[in-house]
């Protein structure tokens, strides 16, 4: 395990050498030129040309792939071209309203996944497994913009018991924070239930048909009893990593919901960044979420790891 | 017979019982009819092969039946009490008082994620006891099994443990209430002889302490033999031999009895002396409707009269019954042969040509050491195999016999030492080994699940090999030389039972005229009969084609008819190498007295092997490293000093402390009639 950990951390920062080598080849083949879409079209030539001086645009790729890395790491992001404020708090300020979002959808998305593959798994091949597992397939396939819209038209427009734009005011408590957000946190779950759901239906049932609960039942337990003590851990462990990945894809969809219910955390940010050619914002953002997915399939495995006592202690040990 | 208050008899009395699964096809009948007794510590054993409905019984007698299944006639009494009719809460009450099963593989009877201590004690709750009482009552029932250090095992998760140890653990389970009914399902399949053994042993005494109806369900006859009172024998769903197992096992009076009897290879019997005699076909499906006997198509005695009706099964003995028509024409009291008794063990060099005339060597393997880590798993191994010759390779799991083989594969991981075939050095990573050693050097592996494409049809997987390998013959040709049928060559290998799978492996091995085979366990995950059937191909492909096989197997018997020459490996080293009957015989190492030992021995019947459990882990420092277990240790001596190399009789190496003349070996060599096979084979069906 230690080893394990040793390894991975280790292998952290040479992917993230990768990450920073693609964000920065991704930022420099958008099109236009940084210089003339910050002084705009009217801007004469010679501005263009000395502002791009000014950025160092006229400099190697290489030099400042180099210098931006060195920045990065250094903790000098530089300031947004378009904002005009410095990256790093912009960046991390809306990675903190980001994370909010994430981890309700989160935590709303673990229990329901859980427990909705858990009732397919145990009942499986009955008419309720077949309902759970067309209907999260389904909801699964349906793109998160397109639930966010039906829940903002539902519940925001028609019922309105929940408001329009995730932004609480100013100053607000959290609980006001979490109500507002509970509407783009709700289709990111839609999304990403019918997946987790699946495997922890696929572990359920292997744990169900499993000799071990067989010898349960045998020795007399009643079938609840048997779920209960063996094979919820055994269908939970499996879908720790299912979890894992389903986070990254969480962190996917958080740029469109942020940008349906006009959220303004860090998806919202990358969009505008892009297409603004803010690119010190930009290549920030993209760092930022890539340090993030590193941690979280880091975590998953861990966390799998560590449930599992069969990885955590190894094979026969005396 | 002691009887319950409503009249019944005591014990398991299982009357017409009946099975029957729902398929596409309607009602498909797995069990028809079966009827017997077991009484209050009596030990009944239920033999046949793969798909002749054990399991369904076994299942039927928990009533935990698959969702398709049903019983539809007839009944299951324990005690007097009717267990069919029983209602779900009192079904879960007696289950929990009264039955206990122990299943195959106890690895995955255990939950991976549990503490084994917690999974007793959660047992031990339900039959009513405090928490603090379960959790002090837990290392008194893995004392019981003979588990030693309990405090220790039950802080363990089941993979901690080994194979033996899981076993005895869901026996300490099975036996917290005390059973009225022990049903037993293949208990030691898949494990090494000597833990076999332990287990055998350990249910042998634990039977007496429970007076419990013990039903023994396995597809080995020998290991029936030696554990049962009584036995029946189904074929088909049928019951179609039943009777004291010493008679039913040493008089047969089923063509289908004496035909499993046939197919093992009893130890020390070798290949030039007899031919196996496996049972063609294959047994029913279920439901396959069958007017007559469900044997007929496979039995040399059938004729008119089996093909329409269905024998009665009659009385043919004392507490023996058989259905059968023809019983009278298979018992000859000459052929009567004890399973017990091993064939004469070969120290006969004549019977083995290879052994008397050292034929040059093919194979030659010197100094060879592999690691997986920082375990060395094949330590400093020297062999060598001769042309045409057939080396026996017999070592518990763990020993490294299969990195030893994978190693002259040239597969797995890379080390010291070398391999030369015919003196010239054969690389030891496949990758580098030429087109033409890729042809002389071939594989057979345990699971031809695994190792054959299962998106190929056989014609393809032949013709690939045939290709590669530079065959000159056709797939069909290749197909005939392994008796594959002609018609399976179209048949992809997921439509193909086991042992036609293990011969499209072996027929694959031999597309390119080898010189030299390596069978890793090649026959280890098939039933006897099927056995039977592979290894008399292998025998038959050897005489035919003089290829050299490496041949591993944990099965001694297997091994002994099989193999010339035989080495025995015991944590990476070679502790007894020699021809076949002369290691089988002794002098030989301590290791192997005790496998033969396990292999041979009643049950009951004090053995000097005796010396407990196997000790996990590998030990590094000097000394033999079979010592902690050997009885004939020499304390001072063999737990510090690694043992020498000694020679008996100019090629039979034993390393070992002891001198030549204090070896163990086999006290008398047993005489014995006519083989149940060849009885067999010499009626005439039409007579």
């Amino acid at each position: 395990m230690r080893r394990f950990l040793l390894r991975r951390l280790a292998a952290t920062p040479l992917t993230l050498l990768a990450v920073s080598v693609l964000v920065f080849t991704a930022t420099e083949l958008i099109p236009g030129d940084v210089a003339r879409t910050i002084l705009g079209r009217e801007a004469s030539d010679a501005t263009v040309a000395r502002l791009r001086i000014q950025l160092g645009l006229d400099r190697p790729v290489a030099t400042r792939y180099a210098d931006w890395l060195e920045g990065f790491v250094t903790g000098r992001w530089g300031d947004s071209t378009l904002l005009r404020v410095p990256v790093r708090d912009l960046v991390l300020t809306r990675l903190g309203d980001s994370l909010l979002l994430g981890a309700l959808a989160f935590v709303l998305l673990v229990p329901v996944a859980l427990t909705l593959g858990l009732v397919a798994g145990v009942n499986h091949d009955h008419p309720v497994d077949r309902i759970l597992s067309v209907s999260g397939l389904t909801l699964g396939a349906i793109p998160e913009f397109v639930t966010g819209v039906i829940l903002l038209v539902v519940f925001a427009v028609k019922l309105r018991w929940f408001p329009a734009s995730a932004q609480a005011p100013e100053g607000a408590a959290l609980a006001t924070r979490l109500g507002h957000l509970l509407l783009p946190a709700l289709s990111l779950v839609l999304l990403c239930t019918g997946y987790v759901a699946r495997h922890v239906r696929a572990s359920t049932v292997a744990a169900v048909e499993s000799p071990y609960a067989r010898a349960t039942e045998l020795r007399g337990f009643t079938r609840g009893q048997m779920v209960r003590r063996h094979v919820l851990r055994n269908s939970t462990i499996p879908a720790t990593s299912a979890l894992g990945v389903q986070l990254q894809f969480l962190l996917g969809g958080l740029v469109a919901v942020e940008l349906l219910f006009n959220y303004p955390g860090i998806g919202a940010l990358l969009l505008q960044s892009a297409t603004e050619k803010d690119l010190p914002t930009l290549q920030a953002s993209a760092m930022v979420l890539g340090v993030l997915y590193m941690l979280i399939v880091l975590a998953a495995d861990v966390a799998y790891r560590l449930l599992d006592p069969r990885i955590r202690l190894g094979a026969v040990a005396s | 017979m002691t009887t319950t208050p409503d009249g019944s008899a005591a014990g398991l009395t299982v009357e017409g019982l009946t099975v029957a699964y729902r398929t596409a096809r309607g009602e498909a009948a797995a069990v028809t009819g079966m009827s017997f007794h077991v009484a209050p510590g009596e030990t009944y054993g239920l033999v046949g092969e793969s798909g002749c409905g054990k399991t369904t019984l076994s299942r039927a007698l928990g009533r935990h039946l698959p969702p398709n299944g049903a019983v539809t006639s007839g009944r299951v009494r324990l005690d007097g009490v009717d267990v069919l009719d029983l209602a779900p809460a009192d079904l879960r009450k007696w289950r929990a008082t009264s039955l206990a099963v122990v299943h195959q593989d106890a690895g995955s009877s255990l939950d991976p994620t549990m503490r084994v201590g917690p999974q007793l004690a959660e047992i031990l709750r339900l039959r009513g006891l405090s928490r603090a009482g379960a959790r002090e009552e837990v290392p008194r029932m893995l004392a019981r099994v003979r588990l030693p250090d309990p405090a220790s095992i039950a802080r363990r998760y089941p993979h901690q443990l080994s194979g033996g140890q899981q076993q005895r653990v869901v026996i300490a389970a099975a036996l917290t209430a005390r059973p009225r009914l022990l049903v037993l399902d293949e208990p030691t399949t898949g494990l090494d002889a000597t833990v076999e053994r332990e287990i055998l042993d350990l249910i042998w005494m634990l039977r007496a302490e429970i007076g419990a109806a013990v039903v023994l369900i396995s597809h080995d006859l020998g290991l029936v033999g030696r554990l049962c009172d009584r036995v029946g024998v189904l074929y088909g769903g049928h019951l179609v031999e039943e009777g004291n197992a010493r008679d039913v096992l040493a008089a047969p009076r089923h063509p289908y009895t004496s035909a499993l009897l046939a197919a093992v290879p009893r130890l020390g019997e070798s290949r030039h002396a007899r031919r196996l005699a496996a049972i063609s076909g294959h047994p029913p499906a279920a439901g396959e409707n069958v007017a007559g006997c469900p044997f007929a198509p496979r039995c040399a005695l059938a004729d008119g009269l089996c093909a329409r009706t269905l024998p009665r099964l009659e009385a043919a003995g004392t507490r023996h019954e058989v259905r059968c028509h023809h019983s009278d024409r298979l018992y000859h009291p000459s052929s009567a042969v004890d399973v017990q008794t091993p064939a004469r063990l070969r120290d006969d060099p004549g019977l083995s040509p290879t052994a008397a005339d050292p034929a040059p060597e093919l194979l030659q393997i010197r100094g060879l050491t592999r690691k997986y880590g920082r375990t060395t798993v094949v330590d400093d191994v020297s062999l060598s195999i001769g042309h045409g010759q057939v080396l026996g390779l017999v070592g518990e799991s763990g020993s490294g016999k299969t990195t030893l083989a994978r190693a002259v594969a040239g597969l797995g991981p890379r080390g010291t030492g070398t391999i030369s075939l015919d003196g010239h050095a054969l690389p030891a990573s496949l990758r580098r080994r030429d087109a033409r050693t890729r042809r002389r050097v071939q594989m057979v592996f345990q699971s031809p699940d695994a190792s054959l494409n299962p998106s190929h049809t056989v014609r393809t997987i032949l013709a690939r090999a045939l290709h590669t390998l530079r065959g000159s013959v056709s797939p069909q040709e290749l197909a005939a030389r392994a008796d594959l049928d002609g018609h399976l060559l179209d048949s992809r290998p997921d439509r193909l039972s086991g042992g036609q799978k293990q011969r499209v492996a072996i027929a694959r091995a031999f597309a390119g005229e080898p010189d030299l085979v390596v069978c890793d366990e090649p026959v280890s995950a098939l039933d006897v009969s099927v056995q039977a059937g592979v290894l008399q191909l292998l025998s038959d492909q050897q005489r035919a084609t003089g290829t050299s096989y490496l041949f591993i197997s944990h099965d001694l018997a297997v091994v002994g008819y099989l193999a010339d020459r035989v080495a025995v490996m015991y944590r990476g080293q070679i502790v007894d190498e020699g021809p076949a009957g002369r290691v089988l015989q002794g002098p030989h190492h301590p290791y192997t007295a005790s496998l033969v030992a396990a292999s041979l021995a009643r049950l009951g019947e004090p053995t000097e092997q005796d010396t407990g459990m196997v000790q996990p882990g590998r030990p590094t420092g000097p000394g033999c490293r079979f010592a902690p277990r050997c009885p004939r240790r020499i304390d001072g001596l063999c737990d510090s000093e690694n043992p020498p190399v000694r020679t008996e009789g100019g090629d039979h190496t034993v390393r070992c402390h002891l001198g030549i003349g204090d070896l163990p070996r086999r006290a008398v060599p047993v005489t014995i009639g006519v083989a149940p096979g060849a009885t067999e084979e010499k009626e005439d069906p039409s007579a």
